[in-house]
Parts: C-alpha cells; sequence; structure tokens
C-alpha cells in the first residue's frame, strides 16, 4: 500500500528549480532512502511534503489525502513526524520535556470537543495531565535507552543522544510516517550502527520512513526502496542493489568517465 | 522615608503585575513586545470611566479592562504577530502610541475625582496606604500563581517551544499563530488589569502618564529579573522601582536629575543583554516527574 505521493512536485526559487517535477512515492512499512549529491533537492523535498515550505507546482498526496499546502503544524497531526539536518531541538528545555511537547496533541486534544473547553480543562487540570505526559514520554526515552539523561537540558547532552532525542519526539506523536533528514550525520561508526539498530526498531513499530543519508553504508544496509535525486530531478528508483549498478547514479556521484 | 519606602511598595506591585503580563508574552512566548503602556492605559482608563461615568464599582471594572485589553491585543495580534522580533516591536511601539494619542485627542486633561475603592464597606483611602499594598500584593500573588501554572501547563509548554524554535514547534503540531496570539491577548489582559490598580491608588489618569518610558520600564523589569520566570519579574520590578525612587527615598532629589532614571534603565538593559541575559534570577528551573521530595535524590543520580 502506498502510504505517500507526491504527483509531479516543483519548488521554483526565483530562476533556481530546487525540486523539478519529482513524483517520489512510500510504500507502507518500508525504509525508503533519499539519496543525492549535495544540492540536489532533498531537503527542499521534505520541506514540501511537511509543509514547511510551499510547492511551486504539483501534488502531495498522503494517506489518500491531498495535503498539497497545508500549514506544517496540520499535517505533523495528520501522522508526519520529521526531523531536522541541523538538530532542531528545545535547548532550554530538558530531553523529557521535549519529548513532552512531542506528545503535545496526542493528550488533551479531542476533536470532538470544544477547543476553549478543552483548553481550560487542561489548564485546570495541568498535574494530571502533566503526570500522564510524563510517563509517556519517558517510555519514549526507555524505548531509546536515554531515559537517565531525562532531567538534562536538550543543549548539554552529547551530539549522539541530541539526534536520538530529536528522532524519540517525533516518534512520540505516533506518526504513520517519519521523516528522517540525515541522522548519521556527524556521527562516528559506533554512533551509527546504534542509529541503524534504532531505525530497525522503528521499522518494527509499523511506521513508514523516508530517510536522507550520505552514508551508503546505512543507506544500502536498511532501505528497502532507494530514490536518487539529482539537480532536483528523479534519476533513478528501486532496490539498493539496482541503484548500486545503476548507470546514471554512478555517473551523479562520480562523473562521466572520459574516453 | 517610610512614605516613600510605601509607595514604592504600591507601584512596584502595579508593575509587578504590568510584568507578569510582559513576562508571558515575551518570557514565555519570546515575542518582543513595546505597548505594555497601552494596555495599561486602556485599563486605567477602563477603570476611571466604569467608577466615574457610568458609576458602576471598581471590581467591575477589573474584568472589563481585562477584556477590553485582550480584545485589542486580540485585534493588534492578529496581523502583527506574524512578524519577527524587531518589526514586531516597531508595530506594537506604534500601539502603544496610537492608544497614547487617542486617550489625549480625546481628552488632554484626562479624568479626575474619581471614586474610591470599597470592599466589604471599607474604603481604600489614599493615606492609607498599606491597605494599597495588602490589596494590590494579593493581586501580585494571584496572578503570579495563575502564570506559574500556565507555565507549566500544555499551553504554556506549547508557548516555551515558540520561543525556543518556531520550525520545530510546527513540526510537532504546535499552531504558532495560535498561541502566539493567545500569549499576546493574556499578557494584554493583564496589563489592563494592572492599569485599574493604578487607577484606583492615584483616582486620577491622565493621558500624558502612558508614555513610551513605561513600556521600557515594563520590559526593563522582565530582562532584569529573568525572562520566563514569575518569581524573578516580581523581584525585578521591586527593583526597578527603587531605581526609580531612590532620589525621593534618599532625599537627593536636587542633586540626582529626574533624568538619571531613564539613563540607568537604558544602561540596565544593555549590561544585562551583554553580560547575564538570562537576568537575575534566571530561567525557572522546572524539572517534571521530580517535582516534591525526589527533587534532591534523583537529581544527583542523574546529574553524573
Amino acid at each position: 500500500m502506498r502510504i505517500l505521493e507526491t504527483q509531479n512536485l516543483t519548488r521554483e526559487f526565483g530562476g533556481v528549480i530546487a525540486v523539478n517535477d519529482v513524483s517520489f512515492k512510500v510504500e507502507q512499512g518500508l525504509v525508503t532512502g533519499l539519496i543525492g549529491p549535495n544540492g540536489a533537492g532533498k531537503t527542499t523535498l521534505f520541506n514540501q511534503i511537511t509543509g514547511m515550505d510551499k510547492p511551486t507546482s504539483g501534488k502531495v498526496i498522503f494517506d489518500g489525502k491531498d495535503i498539497t499546502g497545508l500549514p506544517a503544524w496540520k499535517i505533523s497531526r495528520l501522522g508526519i513526524a520529521r526531523t531536522f539536518q541541523n538538530i532542531r531541538l528545545y535547548k532550554d528545555l530538558t530531553a523529557v520535556e521535549n519529548v513532552m511537547l512531542g506528545l503535545h496533541f496526542k493528550v488533551g486534544t479531542d476533536p470532538f470537543r470544544n477547543r476553549f473547553v478543552q483548553a481550560i480543562k487542561s489548564y485546570m487540570f495541568a498535574n494530571s495531565e502533566n503526570m500522564d505526559m510524563y510517563g509517556m514520554a519517558m517510555e519514549w526515552l526507555a524505548f531509546f535507552d536515554i531515559s537517565n539523561s531525562a532531567q538534562e537540558y536538550a543543549r548539554n547532552l552529547p551530539y549522539g543522544t541530541q539526534r536520538e532525542l530529536e528522532i524519540a519526539r517525533a516518534l512520540a506523536a505516533e506518526p504513520k510516517l517519519l521523516f528522517l533528514d540525515e541522522p548519521a550525520a556527524g556521527m562516528n561508526p559506533a554512533e551509527t550502527a546504534h542509529l541503524m539498530s534504532v531505525i530497525e526498531k522503528i521499522r518494527s513499530l509499523g511506521v513508514s520512513v523516508v530517510l536522507i543519508e550520505h552514508d551508503m553504508k546505512l543507506v544500502m544496509n536498511i532501505c528497502d526502496q532507494i530514490t536518487v535525486l539529482n539537480f532536483g530531478m528523479k534519476i533513478a528508483e528501486g532496490t539498493p542493489n539496482s541503484i548500486k549498478s545503476n548507470k546514471d547514479v554512478i555517473e551523479a556521484y562520480l562523473g562521466r568517465e572520459e574516453i | 522615608m517610610l512614605n516613600f519606602f510605601q509607595l514604592i511598595l504600591i507601584y512596584a506591585g502595579v508593575y509587578a503585575i504590568m510584568a507578569i503580563g510582559q513576562n508571558c508574552i515575551t518570557g514565555y512566548t519570546g515575542m518582543l513586545s513595546l505597548c505594555h503602556a497601552g494596555f495599561f492605559c486602556v485599563g486605567s482608563y477602563a477603570t476611571a470611566i466604569i467608577c466615574k461615568v457610568l458609576g458602576f464599582s471598581f471590581w467591575l471594572s477589573l474584568p472589563v479592562a481585562a477584556i477590553i485589553s485582550g480584545v485589542i491585543g486580540f485585534l493588534i495580534g492578529v496581523p502583527t504577530l506574524r512578524l519577527k522580533g524587531d518589526y514586531l516591536c516597531i508595530a506594537t511601539l506604534g500601539l502603544g502610541e496610537i492608544i497614547r494619542n487617542v486617550a489625549t485627542n480625546l481628552n488632554p486633561v484626562g479624568i479626575s475625582q474619581i471614586p474610591r475603592v470599597e470592599l466589604f464597606g471599607y474604603v481604600f483611602m489614599s493615606r492609607n496606604k498599606w491597605a494599597f499594598i495588602i490589596l494590590i500584593w494579593a493581586f501580585v500573588l494571584i496572578f503570579y500563581l495563575l502564570f506559574q501554572r500556565l507555565l507549566h501547563s500544555r499551553i504554556g509548554r506549547a508557548m516555551t517551544a515558540v520561543r525556543e524554535d518556531e520550525v520545530a514547534a510546527a513540526s510537532n503540531g504546535i499552531d504558532v499563530t495560535k498561541y502566539k496570539i493567545v500569549s499576546f491577548v493574556l499578557g494584554a489582559a493583564v496589563g489592563g488589569i494592572a492599569g485599574c490598580f493604578q487607577t484606583a491608588y492615584t483616582l486620577t489618569v491622565s493621558p500624558a502618564s502612558y508614555t513610551f518610558m513605561v513600556s521600557v520600564m515594563v520590559l526593563c523589569t522582565v530582562v532584569l529579573g529573568g525572562m520566563g520566570n514569575g518569581k524573578a519579574v516580581i523581584l525585578g520590578a521591586v527593583i526597578i522601582q527603587f531605581i526609580s525612587y531612590f532620589p525621593q527615598l534618599t532625599g537627593l532629589t536636587n542633586v540626582i536629575p529626574a533624568q538619571a532614571k531613564q539613563m540607568i534603565f537604558g544602561l540596565i538593559l544593555v549590561v544585562m543583554m551583554v553580560w547575564r541575559p538570562q537576568g537575575i534570577l534566571g530561567r525557572d528551573k522546572f524539572r517534571y516527574g521530580c517535582e516534591k521530595k525526589r527533587l534532591f535524590g534523583k537529581k544527583k543520580e542523574g546529574a553524573v
């Protein structure tokens, strides 16, 4: 089953076409890799899908619904979570508070209730609501084995833990689809190996994952499907093995052979 | 001497209420707004008009002032809160001046001889300052508790997230604009209530007293105490009032010019921004899950 599909998505910045007519598909429950040289438009594509930016033309279909141009907060409530290339944690809050913010719309927002009544209720019963959210947040931290950093400020955490915390915060919203933007950037081999096991764990939760990554070992080992972008255009799509031997992909990464 | 000391406590209370409102806007949600004098003015006039012209009780004017200030905050917030940083600051600065000019044009002299506040048959006389101190500081305590609770609720946490990182907040399903407006409206409403108490004490309102300086003083109070920390802004209010009444308190009015306090406030803002941007007390260190007793036992384990 297809959970996400972009149809002829295009984003122009002035004269630069950052994403050019990309039709990108994500199958439910699989890990999809999005690779390409620097400046290929991978993050721009992420931003179009998650509502951080509006596409110039084209459509984004998520779970059968057209979500093109919706604001980011609505899209995340529909079930798309993401992390960022340069970590965007709430640095002056503790790790557990970060995850509690990931749970923001999971607790106390009942679509059938009046929003004003809901707000008053979550103010009146702030303590019990906090306890619930704290409990759930601690479970997510335990899922990533970082529960002993729960009371640390996010800015004081080691780099690898910050990356994991950001993933924990995104996962706390129980999304159907998770976007990871270069999760292994700046990690050492041991941290990358750990990250790989984390992604495996996320897959076992039944969450579909899309990941941008430059670490080819990680991508080839973990992805079920790979899409390759170059200069804003999709140049290849398929299983890791077919991508490895694809002529266009090799050319995009290594350049053309001079004869 | 005691007289001035009491006066300082009264004004510190009024400014503490305003600073709690400003703290909600600047400290919780991180918006730089400079129009608290405007809301202060709206609240003062609400009390003046309701008590003097319409003849209702002072206590009715509190919710009315809060609602009017809140509505003005909402109307100005919807178009301007999409602006960021300096631009929002300029837009709100304009609002503060507009409110003051409207008040000046309606009646440049202001309203005087406003009826005194009455509570269960007790009349608050201006000469009995202790009664005012108790009245105002009781409300400081109430607003402090209300806004502390707000900070540690789901709503307040979302406001904090907006301050920390708007993009990340949106990715967590937080409607950034909505929370900015909510925070601005609440801050404005509290600013209006502070105006009611000002009128209750002075029994006159004059448009000349709601200048831009008042907004700066309130912002200065929040920055000095510590943004986002309820206790700190109250402390800031007391310090700021002591500084501004220092010449009268020490009897040095002939030596220290009245303008000196404006220079000192400017200096405080610059010095604090450079050396201690988090304020005297810094941010509120609230750790979920280890409130009360566990605070000591658990914190040490985690700190390793």
